[in-house]
């Protein structure tokens, strides 16, 4: 089971008090992108063993929407930050570079 | 003129370990804005006659207070009389702020669990450390209760104040009467 805690309310719970919203940062292609770009968003996605980014909202909570870290092996949590953002902050990164030397998801590393 | 009465017209039960009360009509008004700004702050605080809360805090004043839902919402309890011209004040105050106040005494139900065992009661349907030190009156917490969402706070160190949906309101009241039940004193909070 999940731990996780809201950037937003400050709240630390178990995931049941959430509900996981799938991968993180994507990019939206939408009209007007070629097909290879608008399959890439609405079909591809990491599966990843190891580190991974997801997207999590507060629903019995705040109700506000999050980006979590977390490995999907040991389910250990890495952290949490705010959804206005394109990319993981940079020293949620260098804690998971700490714990899993030469990660990579997607375009981060 | 209808008749005004509760989800479950004052159903109480005092035969498990913890008396499970619903709370007569209560006035609740959501204010949904930017919590930094003085207005909303000023007219929650009027309306209410307490204090801003901090964050996961509740400040309650008998039947009115303020609760922190969350970081745009807020949730203002008041005499249920007095709602539609706190609301009207609040309105007039905030018509030049983006924001939201909206009566939602009659959407909402409200129970009090009390006794000693209360603690234990809440903690088996709730995924929040209730331990004492951990929860204390003063802080606020939105979660789940069982299936449904919920809403609550301490009133005292022996009371829990209740906040969820009207319409799962008596899905509350007996999932919370069998928490109670008779014997199931946990005694490890």
């Amino acid at each position: 089971m999940l731990i996780l805690t809201c950037p937003c309310c400050g709240v630390t719970a178990e995931e049941t008090e959430f509900h996981a919203g799938g991968e993180a940062h994507l990019k939206r292609f939408g009209p007007g992108s070629d097909n290879a770009d608008f399959e890439n968003y609405l079909f591809m996605r990491e599966n990843p063993k190891g580190v991974h980014f997801e997207r999590w909202r507060h629903n019995n909570g705040c109700g506000k929407w999050f980006y979590a870290a977390r490995c999907t092996m040991t389910l250990e949590v890495f952290g949490t930050y705010l959804a206005q953002t394109y990319e993981p902050p940079a020293d949620l990164c260098a804690k998971i570079s700490a714990k899993r030397p030469g990660w990579s998801w997607g375009r981060f590393s | 003129m209808s008749n005004l009465v509760t989800a479950l017209n004052g159903a109480s039960d005092a035969n498990g370990i913890a008396t499970i009360t619903e709370v007569p009509l209560q006035g609740m008004i959501t204010l949904r804005g930017d919590l930094s700004k003085a207005a909303i702050k000023t007219a929650a605080t009027t309306a209410a006659g307490v204090d801003m809360p901090g964050q996961s805090q509740a400040n309650m004043n008998g039947a009115s207070g303020i609760t922190w839902m969350s970081t745009d919402e807020l949730l203002i309890l008041c005499p249920y009389g007095d709602v539609a011209a706190n609301l009207a004040t609040m309105t007039k105050a905030l018509a030049k702020t983006h924001a939201l106040a909206v009566d939602v005494s009659d959407a909402r139900a409200s129970f009090t669990v009390s006794g000693p065992n209360a603690r234990d009661v809440m903690a088996k349907l709730v995924p929040v450390d209730l331990a004492k030190g951990s929860f204390e009156p003063g802080m606020f917490r939105r979660t789940r209760m069982a299936q449904v969402a919920a809403a609550f706070w301490m009133t005292d160190a022996d009371t829990f104040q209740i906040v969820c949906f009207r319409s799962v309101a008596d899905y509350v009241f007996e999932v919370l009467k069998i928490a109670a039940q008779p014997g199931s004193e946990v005694d490890f909070l």
